[in-house]
């Protein structure tokens, strides 16, 4: 049985301009314990679908769809319900740790309060979980840092922080939006190595929204592969790898850099804008495969292989095939 | 829990900032005389029973009028009482007026501002639309109405400033509001699951009080000069007691034959607004790191 499972989730935001439909129709499961990679470009609705399921969203979003947690459904839940699973049984990673910390308290006072809020615990009992949990995302000097102030920790550390306050009260899932694009190369290898430290110890089940593949191919089990709000390819991590069948999808691995393998692949275009509802493949203005039926229906998901679902009229895992 | 030597002083985050910003402050002069001018006020007013050579009422009919002298420093009214003592009691009622209308206004004033500014929606409009309302009024109209309705005493006038002195603040702490609304460790509090009052009272207050602290330093003067405008229109403290304004409307009658017995409270309301003008200016500077130089 899966821990979470989301139905049909559409997040539209009235904006000036009109309602913008920021995700479209997307469903997906998590199985307790597993890692799943959310991958797309900016403004693609990775963040946003993520974000609508704890109603983190501003109130110009209007949110619909089902998803069910531990028997719940989230989206259908009071702001109370809600608060006692923020933060308690789904945390959030953020993609910012040099401003998401108030910089006017202690970090351990911050990782404390959601200690002493959700699981009642002693001012000293949460002080000594602290140090432990500082210690577990490998903060050296714990019991010195937890009396530091914000401003005096590195971006790597502050992520750490975050993570440590994401982890405090043993969540059954962790949200992690970019938890690595503010940081450089080395301390994202950390906190990725970290990442899986923790679904290996604390059997977490994490999700881990990022631009980046590179990042997912290091330890995501599967890939959800969004473009302008919709899911367009699902698959495990090795099959995605192997034999991705949405050119999207493959004009993304074109784009990873690889030793050696000369000058990088773009993909031509940009990100259509999500004013209107489509009534064609999303993609189609930039897909070299694109044809008559792309630009006239919209292609449905269709399962490829085991467990490899595409939303393409033409998929393939090569380039040159179409 | 943690040891403690010789270095741990250095190593001290807080000391540290705390030196930082002493450094801050100490390169800037004009915030120190304004520090020791505003202290010595606070302290004139504090100890004036115990400084003060005279009794604020006390009546020497042996020197009515009369000029600076071994007996009285800064001379004598019209009544033979002695004008440095009535200037050190009189900082009592500016000083009080000014500290607690400002606490007044603040008390008033932050809890309105933060929650029309984290709310938005109608709340924040109607906030928003009366305090501009309440601004279109100039500060000084507002005091000398509200104290006219609530009768002329010393308390009367603070309430007076302190209401007064609210939809200017209003405006500042719903700005802070909504600018803090946005932090980035706002947003990770509420995916944290904690309550509306936990994010106002430790993610939002907190992190206004330098803002708050420097319109204190704004709002003490003009509520110093609130108090001797009260005074002097009969509106605030009624004499015989001293304040300063008091000690200006005393002094009308007698300008043309002792203009001193209005130049002492004057100079006195001059430096107590201006030093703590000057201590709020460097106080913004250190406080704010943006403008470090």
């Amino acid at each position: 049985m899966s821990l979470l499972e989301v139905e049909g989730l559409s997040v539209r935001f009235d904006t000036d301009d009109g309602p913008v439909h920021a995700v479209d129709q997307l469903s997906f499961t998590l199985a307790d314990g597993e890692v799943l990679g959310v991958v797309g470009e900016s403004g693609c609705g990775k963040s946003v679908s993520f974000m609508s399921l704890l109603r983190l969203l501003p109130e110009t979003a209007s949110v619909s769809g089902a998803a069910r947690f531990d028997g719940i459904d989230l989206l259908a839940s009071s702001n109370a319900r809600l608060r006692t699973i923020r933060g308690r049984r789904i945390a959030f990673v953020f993609q910012e740790p040099m401003t998401s910390l108030n910089p006017a308290f202690k970090v351990g006072n911050q990782i404390g309060e959601v200690l002493r809020r959700h699981l009642s615990l002693s001012r000293g009992d949460a002080r000594r979980r602290t140090i432990e949990l500082l210690d577990l995302v490998r903060i050296p000097s714990p019991e010195r840092r937890v009396d530091e102030y914000p401003h005096q920790l590195s971006g790597g550390m502050r992520q750490r922080v975050m993570i440590a306050m994401a982890l405090a009260c043993d969540p059954k899932i962790l949200i992690a939006d970019e938890p690595t694009t503010a940081l450089d190369v080395t301390i994202q290898a950390g906190i990725l190595d970290l990442m899986r430290d923790i679904r290996e110890r604390l059997g977490t089940a994490i999700v881990l929204i990022t631009h980046n593949l590179g990042v997912v191919a290091d330890v995501a089990d599967r890939v959800l592969v969004m473009y302008a709000g919709r899911k367009v390819e699902e698959a495990p991590v090795h099959d995605l790898f192997a034999r991705p069948q949405h050119p999207y999808t493959v004009g993304l691995l074109g784009a990873v850099p690889r030793p050696g393998s000369g000058r990088l692949q773009e993909i031509p275009g940009r990100v259509p804008s999500l004013v209107e509802l489509p009534t064609a493949c999303a993609f189609a203005p930039r897909c070299p495969r694109a044809d008559q039926l792309s630009h006239s229906q919209v292609p449905e998901l269709r399962e490829i292989e085991p467990r490899h679902l595409v939303a393409c009229f033409h998929p393939g895992p090569d380039a040159e095939a179409a | 829990m943690g040891f403690v030597d010789a270095t741990s002083t250095l190593i001290n985050p807080r000391a540290r900032r705390r030196r930082l910003l002493r450094k801050r402050f100490l390169r800037r002069p004009l915030a120190i005389v304004g520090l020791i001018v505003a202290l010595t006020f606070i302290t004139c007013a504090i100890f004036a029973p115990v400084i003060a050579p005279y009794s604020a009422s006390a009546t020497d009919f042996n020197a009515l009028l009369a000029h600076s002298s071994r007996h009285h420093l800064l001379g004598t009214d019209e009544l033979g009482r002695d004008v440095l003592s009535r200037i050190l009691w009189g900082a009592r009622a500016s000083i009080e007026a000014g500290v607690f209308s400002t606490l007044l206004a603040m008390t008033v004033a932050v809890p309105i501002g933060i929650i029309a500014g984290y709310y938005r929606g109608w709340v924040d409009a109607v906030i928003a639309r009366v305090t501009d309302v309440l601004l279109a009024f100039p500060f000084l109209i507002v005091a000398v109405g509200l104290a006219a309705i609530l009768g002329p005493s010393l308390k009367n006038a603070t309430i007076a400033l302190g209401i007064g002195a609210a939809p200017a603040l209003i405006r500042v702490a719903r700005g802070e509001a909504l600018a803090l609304r946005e932090e980035d460790y706002v947003r990770a509090a509420v995916a944290n699951g904690a309550s509306d009052l936990r994010i106002l009272t430790r993610h939002v207050f907190p992190n206004m009080l330098s803002t708050l602290i420097v319109q204190a330093t704004v709002a003490i003067p003009a509520a110093i000069i609130g108090e001797a405008v009260l005074s002097f229109l009969g509106l605030g403290v009624q004499p015989p007691t001293p304040s300063w304004g008091v000690m200006l409307a005393d002094a009308q009658s007698y300008l043309s034959q002792a203009p001193r017995l209005a130049v002492y409270p004057g100079v006195a309301i001059f430096l107590c607004s201006l030093s703590f003008n000057l201590l709020g200016d460097g106080l913004r500077d250190i406080l704010d790191p943006r403008t470090t130089r």
